[in-house]
């Protein structure tokens, strides 16, 4: 085999999004001795979503600590190791139990840099596991993802591919403010919990940053603009190819980071297409799709023909599987919101 | 206690089958007649039957998101809590809850599935029944791997310096997921928490159903006699992993093994026995439990599935009008048409 070709096969070789992160993380732990993971069963258990999966045996428990369920205590104590100039990796297992720890987060975390004046930074990364369509129910299913973009002072990351979370991890590592990075459960290639096809993707060997605030534009289309994040690019992608066999041509945005916004590249397929839906999974109100709707309006109502939003409803996650496939929007759903909005 | 020891054991065992049903060979959590997390308290229901043969319908326990052992033994309708696990329209939640999130407020039960959260919450049961001048108590069942959260230290606090009528029963089953108790925490006897607050702290070192009533009828009794709140620990064994499709990797074999061999319901039928009962009477108890548990989930299997718009329901008990949480059908204004 030819040194081409060696390099070829590597570039092809196909990872699932939690292998990816976790190749980042070893990369800068490698790189930087000051790069360390906290968090509840991150060592022996490798993460309970495979987030960690055998870091432990190259880096020791050192690097990899497992530490007791108290998490004001260990985010609060990775805001403080990174104020001291390290860059702690800190997880939450469930986003949905950030509530322990707010405070760390949006008062400490989030804040200290700015009520410094600057003179402080907080080079660390928040990373916690989201989402639903398996049926844990009220607390165990949420993205919160409209809840921490909402709180002024943390760049937040949500990777839809392999490829995307390996180069935005390295980007978050690399950062020297707060980062939080919401990976999807259901997009992680966890064996007790299938993927869809689309995350798992080609990833280079090397390490590469995706710039914060740089949407990606998975599908281009003319007749409606669908702008998703997460484990819903996915679906957003599956109704495209539904619409389109019925002529309608959907251009699908990623928005892969939430803060910063990339607004620019939404207004600009807005302004093509004249068609917004925006689809997410996290609650209807108060959040990322009333957040878009009103970028996009404020950069010029003329060329919004329709809009639609595809969310869960005001209400907590449901347990029982007719509920939760009520509030959870899936592929048919989208489909729905585009025709409507390409009738309109 | 014998009772409700063996109903709940039966209970786990015919939930891990009906749970792995469809995932198998291939485990995906999303499938099959129970979908999400189930934790399973095999080898754990000492600690609840010891404790809640001494309390009433009107005391008050939460749980934790390892309920079933605790529910069966506060007297929760183990038919609709069933329904509710197999997210039926009749369960106790109207199958908006699942297993970590069971209320049946006849029985005085609730569960969060958020570590120690159950804690604050029993104290208020505490304190509404302090300001009430009623003898009831409340119990907070939790794990080892909870003492180390703020919520349950400062609900502590809060019980000792109110002397409020609660009991914190800490189930120590060594592990909390992966992680051992030595690897989270310093103290070995989580009851020397109590020290710290001026309360007092008692551990029952081993799986033993009658040490821990005697116990536990203390910590009650001195609730109830409006003495202020006791920490019990109490030392359990867990039989099976963390969750159902925990590979346990992290586990020695040995530690698995000596969890299987202490069996506090084995050692309570030769208490029993050593007391005159015969084996006919205890082959019996667990006749008329297995019958229970096999009617119970039968009956689950047969209720409907929620309508999906139920979805919709429940948010408030007193919906502010004007407010929808149904996906409206809008149209924008603006644009050329
Ligand atoms: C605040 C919070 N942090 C983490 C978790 C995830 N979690 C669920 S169970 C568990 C371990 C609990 O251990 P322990 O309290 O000993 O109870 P056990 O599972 O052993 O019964 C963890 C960390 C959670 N549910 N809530
Ligand atoms: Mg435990």
């Amino acid at each position: 085999m030819s040194e081409q070709q060696e390099r070829q096969q590597v570039i092809e070789r196909e990872l699932t999004m939690s292998r990816a992160m976790v190749e980042a993380i070893a990369h800068e732990m490698r790189e930087d001795e000051e790069v360390f993971y906290m968090g509840e069963d991150v060592a022996d258990y490798g993460g309970i979503f495979d987030s960690t999966e055998g870091l432990l045996e190259e880096f020791g428990r050192d690097r990899i600590m497992d530490v007791p369920i108290s998490e004001t205590a260990y985010l609060g104590a990775a805001v403080g190791a990174a104020q001291e100039g390290m860059r702690p990796i800190a997880e939450l297992m469930f986003v949905d139990f950030f509530g322990v720890a707010m405070d760390q987060i949006y008062n400490q975390l989030a804040k200290n840099t700015y009520m410094s004046g600057g003179a402080v930074n907080v080079p660390m990364v928040l990373t916690a596991a989201v989402g639903g369509t398996y049926n844990d129910a009220a607390q165990h299913s949420q993205t919160l993802y409209g809840t921490f973009a909402h709180l002024p002072g943390m760049k937040v990351v949500v990777p839809s591919t392999a490829y995307d979370a390996k180069g935005l991890m390295h980007n978050a590592i690399r950062d020297d403010d707060p980062v939080v990075y919401l990976f999807h459960k259901r997009l992680m290639g966890i064996g007790w919990m299938p993927a869809p096809d689309g995350p798992k993707t080609p990833v280079p060997e090397d390490d590469y940053t995706i710039p914060f605030g740089s949407a990606d534009v998975k599908r281009e289309g003319e007749d409606a603009t669908v702008v998703t994040l997460g484990l819903h690019v996915h679906r957003a992608l599956e109704a495209a190819d539904a619409l389109a066999e019925d002529g309608i041509d959907a251009e699908v945005i990623d928005l892969r980071t939430l803060v910063p916004l990339d607004t620019e590249t939404i207004r600009e397929s807005v302004a093509k297409t004249g068609r917004l839906v925006v689809v997410d999974e996290d609650y209807r109100s108060y959040g990322v799709t009333g957040e878009i709707i009103a970028g996009v309006a404020e950069g010029g109502l003329e060329e919004l023909e329709a809009v639609e939003r595809v969310a869960v409803p005001d209400v907590p996650l449901p347990y029982a599987r007719p509920m939760e496939n009520e509030v959870i929007p899936d592929s048919e759903d989208i489909e729905r919101a585009v025709r409507a909005a390409h009738d309109e | 206690m014998f009772e409700d020891m063996v109903t709940a054991r039966y209970y786990e065992e015919r939930l891990q089958e009906e749970y792995l049903e469809g995932k198998q060979p291939a485990f995906d959590i999303s499938a099959g007649p129970i979908p999400g997390e189930l934790h399973l308290a095999a080898g754990q229901e000492a600690a609840a039957a010891g404790v809640c043969r001494h309390l009433r319908d009107d005391d008050t326990v939460t749980a934790p998101h390892r309920p079933h052992h605790v529910a069966i033994a506060k007297g929760v309708d183990l038919e609709r809590m069933t329904a509710e696990i197999f997210g039926r329209e009749t369960g106790l939640s109207s199958g908006k809850g699942g297993h970590m999130h069971l209320f049946d407020p006849d029985a005085g039960f609730a569960c969060s599935g958020i570590i120690a959260q159950g804690c604050p919450p029993a104290v208020g049961a505490g304190l509404a029944a302090k300001k009430r001048n009623e003898d009831s108590v409340a119990v907070a069942f939790l794990g080892e791997g909870a003492i180390s959260q703020g919520a349950f230290l400062e609900s502590l606090n809060l019980a000792a310096v109110q002397q409020l009528p609660v009991v914190f029963v800490v189930e120590d089953n060594d592990w909390a997921i992966s992680m051992p108790k030595e690897r989270v925490t310093d103290v070995a006897d989580g009851s020397q928490r109590a020290g710290g607050f001026d309360m007092p702290g008692v551990r029952v070192d081993y799986d033993d159903a009658t040490a821990v009533y005697d116990a536990a009828k203390e910590a009650v009794g001195r609730a109830r006699a409006g003495n202020g709140p006791t920490l019990l620990e109490v030392q359990v064994h867990r039989r099976m992993g963390h969750f159902m499709g925990d590979p346990e990797s992290y586990r020695p074999d040995e530690d698995v093994e000596a969890a299987q061999a202490r069996d506090s319901i084995e050692r309570l039928a030769d208490d029993l026995r050593s007391e005159g009962l015969e084996d006919e009477e205890l082959e019996a108890i667990r006749e008329e439990a297995r019958e229970r548990v096999d009617e119970a989930i039968k009956w689950a299997k047969e209720q409907p599935e929620p309508d999906p718009d139920a979805a919709y329901e429940d948010v408030f008990v007193n919906p502010p009008s004007g407010v929808t949480t149904e996906e409206p059908t809008h149209e924008l204004a603006g644009g050329d048409d």
